[in-house]
């Protein structure tokens, strides 16, 4: 399966990544590599088999409704970029 | 004891120094710091050394022994694969995203070694978020092996592989996602053991592929992946994945009686693809094994073609949203001046992740996207089962099953760089035992020109004591595991 | 116009957990910045999510509420997407197997007929964070307290043909979670905000027109109006021959127009697949009837018990049984004086109005239901006149005691004596043969009227505690009597 770079492209954007003009090619060139290496899934029949999310086919677990955790905010917040009045701030967003 | 003996002794042979009080562990912690110092600016393989925070833990312990208070690894030096979170300590995971980033809390791992006794000396370099087969993604710089300078250590453990290998710790944490622990131990002529998928708690450990992680002991000898191992299993309430089974005593039930094993070589393993050097080295440890009492079986695993393929779209997927909160906004690397909301995502992210990270984010993110997920991430999923199915099949007829751990040895730096997909093919014999969520471990099966070669032992789920039994006594009568690169050579 | 109407209510419910759906973090509301949201919440490295057993139960106790089908294996999935108040850069929801499945939930409409919308599906998923936009000069302030409150997804079929019908759905979902006691859906608080799709298409028609989707309306007025200007708007556009962009949109309260939410605009493929980090959620026939047995009798039960059981007519069942507190409220004044309908009035008339002018909950009421059973006992056994029931009312309301003790203490005490109100008819006859001679020269009709006078005196005479049934009986005898 090849891919064009304005799929690369849309993908980055899906993806938030930036891809400059002069990479692209490469970029596009190696991410096709691998799509061909995965293509090899094509030829295999699978109909009718159960998709495994997880290798023991486990259940989920229940936790009790209580509150296990209290103000931790100092901690947490000691490594955020940017922040005020205990608000992680990003620059303004319109909606 | 002289230098190099002390920073090559198994955790075994430590751990009885220790109780008999012979070498107290601030000694030993001193000796490894030493070693440290003096081989990583050539190695690289550790990103942040703890030396006080190791001294007093090392301090600490010494008081537990004198009371005689012994946990199981008390006073033991260890290094962690940077992708442990660790609590006040740096933890990178390789990443520019991640290099000013320190957690407000312990991996589970950590905290249980800690509990046991464990003196943490450091951090290793790893590749960046745990992708790669070489250590040669990670924004630290290269790894570089203790055997061969000019050659990688594997990855994405590179660093704890390297680190173990050279005497710089007795023991490493490491993670495996589609070998990186078993490959780079390979590589580096040591014992690693990735076990099964639910066996250790994933919490505290950064996510590459959840559905695939897992964390295990990389040191000397089998023993000593027993003694790790039992202490960093059992279930955990706060990791969904963990399994609620019984920790066996691992290394208490540790055994060289393996008459009778069945170990099944899978005829896929050992095809005209596989190096004729790393054959004859893994056909002589599988006839050790013979001799010791196992029967070697054919087995064939028909859809193992398939793993490279089936991981290469799992993993990019999981990963391409696990990797979707470094976004600059309440942890890790954040771009200069972000101009509006977009810019600040975009720069953060392409500027924070190297080039592998993002290669296998856009994989990822184009496999699960609309139009692809059924033919690839579905598909992937379906074939998943199938290879799955083939070891449960496999594993009626068998115990373990053998193989080489990687298709060579230790490679020169940039000699895959190239093409993404020959990279990929390092891990062409682990990658399936991730999938199937199987144990797995690699242990030193001789050398070529001087270079290590493992042989990798594979069990039924859970079965972890089968594998480190045969792994045992593999060890108990061959020496392989016993070598280790002249350390005098490694400082700088 | 000729527009038909089409549209589907997604509302999204909080669930009243103590903690988080994935983290043992507190839900409670109010907190500063930021405090309430641990390291899972934040979505910081290396974190796992593990599952709240309360709001699984929750959401099956809604599944069996609406009568629907209860997902025996539904599945966690990742839905993808950046926005700054999504820590971890995707929404664990489920996607493809969701927890409760289809059911059917009749809403009883003003006219007193019941109209059944599918329900498509209701699911689990978490909250995100807030944005905060008006803080700070050139930055958004982001608080995750709300990151990972338990929601439930509650998803209709493109039933509704009107604002009303959209409304009194809302409403009687809104009753039905508060007896369920998963929510206490309260719009204004965010508890339980309401997105809907709207198209519209000519009438007769079967396929379904483009459609738009208004974002977290968060009052029923809202709802109605946001429904009303939409319709407005796309009508607009279809009359002059453009078409409908699919898009989302929100309601501006201020202005009564919907906008475009432009950053929405970038198109999203949220990339669902099934979370790894969860498994699935096993759910037996053992825990269905488990939880079943827990059910409260349910709104529609309870109107139809009460209009069975108690006389009650349409209207004022439908009136009662919405709010719990308001159906406990009558069913303990009617156990206290078994006379539902006067409970009723009194509870639906007087005690509503003082309720909601003093902006007070019924369960914060001055008067308790023994009290004002206390009050209608006294009515009913002919104590006190219902003209100076009122005060007796407002005396209660103002906390001077129950019913007995202001009768007594202000002398309220009805005359019941025919002896006494005999002898102040003859008085009041006595005093006003002018007024008698009118009556007694007039005919039928006219004679009603005229009574009105004599009562009156008497009434003023006996302060207004003279038996008003006895009086007038009496007075049209001696009345009539003499003609």
């Amino acid at each position: 399966m090849s891919v064009t770079p304005q799929d690369v492209e849309k993908v980055a954007l899906l993806a938030r990544l930036t891809i400059s003009e002069s990479e692209l090619p490469e970029v596009t060139e190696r991410f096709s590599r691998v799509l061909n290496l995965v293509d090899e899934l094509n030829t295999i029949d699978t109909a009718d088999i159960v998709p495994m999310s997880n290798p023991h086919d486990m259940e989920q677990r229940l936790r009790p409704d209580q509150v296990t955790r209290g103000n931790n905010r100092e901690a947490l917040m000691a490594s955020a970029p940017s922040q005020e009045q205990g608000y992680f701030l990003v620059p303004k967003v319109i909606d | 004891m002289a230098d190099t003996q002390l920073l090559t002794a198994p955790v075994s042979e430590l751990r009885q120094l220790l109780s008999d009080r012979a070498i107290s562990s601030v000694e030993l912690t001193r000796a490894f710091l030493r070693q440290i110092e003096l081989c990583n600016p050539l190695l690289n393989a550790v990103v942040t050394i703890c030396e006080d925070h190791a001294l007093k833990q090392a301090a600490l312990a010494d008081k537990q022994l004198a009371t005689g208070e012994i946990a199981p690894l008390t006073g033991v030096p260890l290094l962690h694969k940077d992708i442990f979170c660790t609590h006040g300590i740096r933890t990178t995971c390789g990443s520019r995203m991640l290099a000013e980033f320190t957690p407000a809390y312990d991996a589970t791992v950590v905290s249980k070694l800690q509990s046991a006794g464990a003196v943490t000396l450091g951090k290793c370099n790893m590749d960046e978020f745990a992708m790669g087969s070489s250590n040669e993604t990670s924004f630290f710089g290269t790894v570089k092996n203790p055997w061969d300078l000019n050659c990688v250590p594997g990855g994405s453990s590179g660093g704890s592989a390297a680190a173990v290998a050279a005497g710089m710790a007795p023991l490493a944490t490491g993670t495996d996602t589609g070998g990186s622990i078993r490959q780079p131990a390979s590589l580096c002529g040591i014992t690693g053991l990735k076990p099964t998928y639910g066996r250790v708690s994933r919490l505290g450990i950064i996510a590459f592929a959840s559905s695939l992680d897992q964390a295990g002991p990389m040191a000397r000898t089998a023993e000593d992946c027993a003694l790790g191992l039992t202490v960093m299993a059992g279930v955990d309430g706060g990791d969904s994945t963990s399994a609620d089974k019984p920790v066996p005593d691992f290394h208490g039930a540790l055994s060289t009686d393996i008459q009778g094993l069945r170990i099944g070589l899978p005829k896929q393993f050992f095809n005209d693809d596989l190096d004729d050097q790393v054959r004859a080295r893994v056909l002589e440890a599988l006839a050790e094994l013979e001799r010791a009492g196992a029967t070697l079986v054919e087995i064939d695993l028909p859809h193992s073609h398939y793993a490279i393929a089936t991981y290469y779209v799992i993993a990019p997927a999981e990963a391409s949203a696990n990797l979707a909160r470094y976004d600059g906004v309440r942890f890790g690397y954040r771009c200069d001046d972000p101009k509006d909301l977009e810019d600040l995502y975009l720069r953060s992210r392409s500027e924070g992740f190297g080039e592998e990270v993002q290669r296998r984010i856009l994989v990822g993110t184009y496999a699960l996207s609309a139009g692809f997920y059924d033919a690839y991430f579905n598909k992937a999923q379906q074939v998943r089962r199938v290879i799955t199915e083939d070891f449960h099949r496999a594993f009626e007829q068998v115990d373990v099953i053998a193989g080489p751990s990687a298709p060579g040895v230790a490679f020169p730096f940039g000699a895959k760089q190239q093409d993404p997909i020959a990279m990929y093919m390092e891990d062409i014999y682990t990658l399936a035992v991730n999938l199937a969520g199987l144990p797995g471990l690699s242990t030193p099966a001789g050398f070529i020109n001087g270079m290590p070669v493992g042989l990798q032992l594979i069990g039924r789920p859970f079965d972890e004591q089968t594998i480190l039994n045969a792994a045992h006594r593999l060890q108990t009568d061959t020496d392989w595991h016993q070598s280790h690169p002249s350390l005098g050579d490694l400082a700088s | 116009m000729n527009w038909e109407i089409v549209m589907g209510l997604e509302v999204h419910l909080q669930l009243a957990t103590q903690s988080k759906i994935f983290s043992g973090s507190s839900t409670q509301f109010g907190a500063s910045p930021n405090e309430q949201a641990d390291a899972v919440d934040l979505g910081m490295p290396g974190m796992l999510p593990v599952l709240n057993e309360e709001a699984v139960r929750y959401a099956v106790k809604f599944g069996l509420g609406i009568g629907a089908r209860i997902g025996e294996r539904s599945v966690f999935d990742r839905k993808n997407y950046f926005y700054p108040d999504l820590p971890k850069g995707y929404q664990v929801s489920q996607f493809f197997a969701p927890i409760v499945c289809e059911g059917i939930f009749e809403v009883p409409l003003e006219d007193g007929t019941l109209f059944p919308i599918r329900i498509t599906r209701a699911h689990l998923e978490e909250d995100a964070g807030k944005s905060v936009h008006d803080i700070f000069t050139h930055e958004t302030g982001i608080d995750l307290n709300r990151a990972g409150t338990p929601l439930l997804e509650i998803v209709t079929e493109p039933d509704f043909r009107s604002a009303d019908q959209a409304v009194a759905y809302l409403k009687t979902l809104h009753s039905l979670v508060t007896y369920l006691g998963i929510s206490d859906g309260n719009m204004a608080e965010g508890s339980m905000r309401c997105d809907i799709n709207i198209s519209l298409r000519k009438k007769g028609s079967e396929t379904l027109g483009t459609r738009t989707e208004i974002k977290n309306v968060n009052s029923f007025r809202f709802v109605e109006r946001a429904i009303y200007s939409e319709y407005e708007r796309q009508a607009d556009i279809l009359e002059n021959g453009g078409t409908i962009t699919q898009e989302t949109r929100l309601y501006d309260a201020e202005q009564n127009v919907t906008r475009s939410m432009r950053s929405k605009e970038v198109a999203n493929d949220y990339r669902y697949f099934p979370e790894p980090d969860l498994l699935p959620i096993v759910i037996d026939e053992a825990y269905i009837e488990a939880v079943r047995a827990t059910l409260p009798e349910l709104p529609g039960a309870k109107r139809q018990r009460f209009i069975e059981s108690y006389g009650l007519n349409d209207y004022d069942a439908a009136l009662l049984v919405p709010h719990h507190d308001m159906a406990d409220y009558f069913e303990a004044v009617v156990k206290a004086c078994d006379a539902a309908k006067p409970a009723a009035n009194w509870i639906l008339g007087d005690l509503s109005g003082a309720l909601n002018r003093n902006e007070v909950s019924i369960s914060e009421s001055p008067i308790t239901a023994e009290r004002l059973a206390g009050l209608i006992t006294r009515i009913e056994d002919g104590t006190l006149s219902s003209k100076l029931a009122k005060q007796v009312f407002d005396a209660m309301w103002d906390g001077e005691g129950d019913a007995d003790d202001i009768i007594a203490a202000r002398g309220l005490r009805q005359v019941n004596d025919s002896g006494a109100l005999e002898a102040m008819v003859d008085e009041v006859i006595a005093n006003s043969p002018d007024q008698v001679a009118q009556y007694r020269a007039a005919d039928e009709a006219k004679r009603k009227k005229l009574s009105g006078f004599f009562v009156g005196q008497i009434m003023k005479a006996s302060q207004g505690q003279a038996n008003p049934q006895i009086l007038n009986a009496l007075l049209l005898k001696k009345l009539n009597d003499q003609s």
